[in-house]
């Protein structure tokens, strides 16, 4: 199975429940890793790249409870209020499932400049939030971590789409 | 793209109806637990569901932590334990005189009819991580319920002050550092006896001592302890030192930034202060004031 970009109309395996579940509880274990320093604000938020996928590439499959709970579990896991994450997650989750179609026409490249100011919105939802609860603006590098996670969407896309791809069977080559 | 065919007729609501009603149901948690703080039972039920994550996550780092501490080299644990004999001597007149001094207190306070000083109960617990929230400053410490802490009880670690236990979980608390935002000590100046707040600004290593007339005994280098009459700070505990003052007439108080001692964002270990202080007896007068307004309406 070669590691290369998935072509527009090629005709796929369905996607496991499973996996999917799989993937986004990696995510959120990816944000819950002890970041610290500097790392800390350039550290993509996982999650949110991986929910964009799936309801762009399987928006029958997965949907906006989905990302709202787990908006919740973030919300848990991040000491911020209760409901933050889970509003900035059911935007994402809108955003990403009523421009699925123009998404998937485009190639990897112009794809990540879809998912840029998807990200960009989710912060911001955030910053508003935090911004009428009273806190301060964190600085410009609070931004920082969309385009980390912009720039971690083509490797998701090839990676996310491997279980799908339908197997090459050796007795039974495709014509 | 799928195998199974496109249900055209059940689709349920459309995606901007689902998105109006998470949005406001966000925004109902949102607006609960900012400013009612209503919403504790469910945070308790969330937080026990994703402890394990949690554990999961940061397991990797706390058995480094450990792995570290075993492959330390001889070399190094004999300078340390060099260090620590010649402290322990150091300290121990120090040690011997305390006895006697707290026993003289102890009497004179008794003269005095003053309350005694409560030796407060610590409880030693490990950093977890640092929260990722930009908007505050916070940790999250491996004791919660289960362990007695308690919201409210103040965290030390071996060189003074470290935050304020916020938010408990079943087995995991928060605990918010004094530099956070807005986030206030009540401080004594060791040197001079004065009284004052130190508020955090929102910046790593950075207090501010605010209130103070322009006059104000305040030197550079002057140690700051908490003075304990807000009842959640044991007294004497250090928390800062005075590292830049600045004293224009145009205003009111002095300009006087502090550098906190303990380290702030440098820490394994912390120890959580159960310390509870009886609060006086209010006054007779608030319990009476309703009788006379029910007087009034009737």
């Amino acid at each position: 199975m070669a590691l290369r970009p998935p072509q527009p109309h090629e005709i796929l395996l369905p996607v496991k429940p499973g996996f999917i579940a799989a993937t986004l509880v990696f995510a959120l274990l990816a944000n819950l890793l002890p970041w610290s320093g500097v790392a800390l604000w350039i550290m993509p938020d996982f999650l949110a790249v991986t929910l964009l996928y799936w309801c762009i590439y399987q928006p029958r499959k997965f949907g906006f409870a989905a990302a709202w709970l787990l908006g919740l579990a973030m919300d848990i896991g991040d000491a911020s209020l209760f409901g933050q994450h889970a509003l900035a997650y059911t935007l994402l989750a809108y955003a990403g499932i009523s421009l699925h179609r123009r998404v998937q026409m485009f190639g990897i490249k112009h794809q990540v400049l879809h998912v840029v100011p998807l990200l960009l919105l989710t912060q911001l939802a955030m910053l508003l939030v935090r911004m009428a609860a009273g806190a301060d603006f964190p600085g410009l590098t609070y931004f920082v971590s969309s385009f980390t996670g912009a720039a971690l969407w083509p490797l998701l896309v090839i990676v996310l789409e491997l279980p799908q791809r339908p197997r090459l069977d050796p007795e039974h080559p495709a014509i | 793209m799928e195998h199974s065919p496109p249900p055209f007729f059940k689709t349920g609501p459309t995606p901007l109806a689902r998105l109006l009603i998470f949005s406001a149901l966000s925004l109902t948690l949102l607006v609960a637990d900012a400013r009612f703080n209503y919403l504790t039972p469910l945070r308790q039920i969330a937080a026990a569901i994703i402890y394990p994550l949690q554990r999961i996550a940061t397991a990797p780092a706390s058995i480094a932590r450990r792995m570290g501490d075993f492959f330390v080299t001889h070399s190094s644990l004999r300078e340390e334990s060099a260090r620590l004999t010649q402290e322990r001597l150091a300290n121990a007149p120090l040690l011997q005189q305390l006895k006697a001094l707290q026993s003289e207190n102890r009497q004179l306070r008794e003269l005095l009819a003053a309350r005694e000083r409560v030796n407060a109960d610590a409880r030693l617990a490990e950093v977890l991580y640092a929260a990722r929230d930009p908007f505050s400053r916070k940790v999250v410490i491996d004791k919660g319920l289960q362990d007695d802490i308690k919201a409210g009880q103040a965290v030390v670690d071996t060189r003074g002050v470290v935050g304020q236990v916020t938010r408990v979980y079943p087995w995991l608390a928060e605990v918010t550092l004094i530099t956070d935002k807005g986030q206030a000590v009540p401080v004594q100046n060791l040197r001079s006896g004065l009284r004052g707040v130190v508020f955090g600004v929102g910046q790593d290593g950075v207090l501010d001592l605010r209130f103070m007339p322009l006059n104000a005994d305040v030197q550079n280098g002057d140690q700051l302890v908490t003075s304990g009459i807000d009842g959640t700070y044991p007294p004497g505990l250090p928390v800062a030192e005075v590292s830049d003052i600045e004293r224009n007439a145009e205003f009111m108080f002095a300009r006087i930034t502090c550098k906190p001692l303990a380290g702030v964002t440098s820490y394994a270990h912390v120890l959580v202060l159960a310390w509870h202080r009886e609060a006086p007896q209010p006054p007779a007068e608030t319990a009476a004031q309703p009788k006379r307004r029910k007087g009034k309406k009737g």
